[in-house]
């Protein structure tokens, strides 16, 4: 079976000019990851797990290795990748989904969450039900689909957050700790749509802080352990 | 360092659209003053480029430039648009304000630079659908109606003179005229600088929805990095004239590799 990803030798650091220091994130990194698998970052807190992550959807820029994603046209190194590249793969196949909710100011919650069919072509009712319809799954209250989220508790944004990340089916889903913050019935309807999407082949790769929650789901685990932390250097 | 050394990146190897917008080489001096070295920038449709410096980077010239407003030094223009073809920087006055007339709109953050402020709102609006060749008044005022309701001015003040307006509103004025030949470009120069943040806000919103309804290709210039990150999918960042660091906006936001993109970030309220 073709793999969806072949990371090979990735590794990050942080040049922070204003130190005049390198802050070596990880190194070496190498895995493969094949359709339905979900694969469990491990390690202790400011080992790199997000940074491993955000630097798959390229929203950190790695130092060397690659990140070889599989796409339906052929192979590309997201690692240098062009721009529109990665940003036609974010529209149409690889989802990250965060505890955090960047809400825009004036957009209904029922919109932010329709948002992703609609520039995929799906006409505006057909969306809206559809977003309805996950906001109830999650557990978000009727009365709220019409408001901005930009005025919702913490939990309740992250609800709206993983409808809108989780309605369209993506080939790869990059979960930075999609559980914390959630209540109960939350969580719960959160493990049953990555079931659903891991039984429909999307591969997985995720940081929980509490591994239990997605203990079903999980295929392999990877540990990151602390690196050397700091050089000098002139950058 | 260029932006090239900083992170190389792969030709477009998925994406099969040419860009819509493509800038090359472009120079241009006033004086001693380099204003702009060697800047290539290219857009794809329906993608929002913005572009960030502080004052004297030369963002609105370039801006400029591709509203063919000043013709640089050196340097090349091409749009993708049927019948559009050659270096547009050599045309002429004449072909350059058809063009932009029938193909590009532009949002000033002085609405003087872009309305007559002493005519009706409508009558701005009108204006342009009047140089691109439509006589008819009914048709005039039907259009230039829908220009101002999808730029969510209230209809009920479209006589009035902009001089009469708020600032929120003479911006949504100019936005009405800047839409109203459904151009496939629109170029945003500090479109909400000097408004309140909660007509900013609206404003904000109202190209956003613009963008997601009518899939129109924008390039937003603002020193204001909130509102580019709010806006952009990809961020330029401009300094003394040249461009310093390119990326996709969340990581030049999360992840800034250029000393100076570095410093901007981090005095980022």
């Amino acid at each position: 079976m073709t793999p969806v990803l072949t990371v090979e030798g990735l590794t990050k650091s942080f040049d922070m000019h204003h130190l005049g220091q390198r802050l070596h994130a990880f190194s070496g990194i190498s895995f493969t990851l094949h359709p339905g698998e979900f694969l469990l970052l491990k390690g202790a807190n400011g080992v790199g797990k997000s940074t491993l992550l955000r630097t798959l959807y390229r929203s950190y820029l790695p130092r060397a290795g690659h990140i070889w994603y599989h796409a339906p046209e052929g192979r590309i190194d997201l690692a240098r990748a062009a721009d529109v590249d990665v940003a036609l793969l974010r529209r149409r196949e690889i989802g990250f989904v965060t505890q955090f909710l960047i809400a825009r100011p004036r957009v209904a919650a029922e919109e932010v969450v329709a948002e992703p069919l609609r520039r995929a072509g799906v006409a505006a009712p057909e969306a809206l039900e559809q977003a309805r319809r996950w906001l109830a799954e999650f557990g978000v209250k009727r009365d709220l689909w019409r408001a901005y989220p930009t005025t919702f508790s913490g939990g309740e944004q992250q609800k709206v957050n993983l409808a809108r990340a989780l309605i369209l089916p993506q080939r790869l889903l990059l979960l930075d700790e999609p559980t914390a913050s959630l209540d109960a019935g939350a969580r719960a309807a959160l493990v049953r749509r990555l079931d659903e999407l891991k039984a429909q082949g999307v591969a997985m790769i995720g940081v929980f802080h509490h591994p239990g929650d997605v203990a079903g789901l999980i295929d392999r685990e990877i540990e990151l352990t602390v690196q050397e932390a700091m050089d000098d250097v002139a950058v | 360092m260029t932006a090239t050394q900083l992170h190389a990146q792969l030709p477009p190897q998925l994406m099969t659209t040419p860009p819509l917008l493509t800038v090359s080489g472009v120079n241009r001096r006033f004086g001693d003053v380099v204003a702009l070295h060697d800047v290539s920038a290219r857009v794809y449709p329906g993608e929002v480029l913005g572009i960030v410096g502080e004052s004297g980077s030369g963002k609105s010239t370039l801006l400029r430039m591709m509203n063919l407003e000043d013709t640089p030094d050196s340097g090349d223009y091409r749009l993708a648009l049927p019948g559009v073809t050659g270096n547009l920087f050599e045309l002429d006055r004449f072909a350059r304000r058809m063009l932009c007339a029938r193909h590009i709109g532009i949002v000033y953050q002085n609405p003087h630079l872009g309305l007559l402020m002493k005519n009706s709102s409508s009558g701005n609006v009108a204006e342009r659908l009047l140089i691109a060749g439509e006589r008819s008044f009914a048709t005039l005022r039907s259009k230039a109606r829908v220009a101002l309701e999808a730029s969510e001015f209230p209809l009920a003040r479209m006589d009035a003179p902009p001089i009469e307006l708020s600032g929120g509103m003479q911006q949504r004025v100019q936005l009405a005229k800047a839409i109203a030949l459904e151009p496939a470009l629109l170029l945003l120069d500090e479109p909400t600088t000097g408004l309140d943040v909660s007509v900013q806000a609206l404003v904000l919103d109202t190209l956003k929805r613009l963008q997601r309804d009518r899939a129109i290709t924008m390039v937003i210039v603002s020193h204001d990095l909130g509102v580019i990150r709010t806006m952009a999918d990809r961020v330029m960042v401009m300094r003394r004239g040249r461009v310093v660091e390119e990326g996709l906006a969340d990581q030049i936001f999360q992840d800034p590799q250029h000393e100076y993109t570095q410093a901007l970030v981090h005095a980022k309220l």
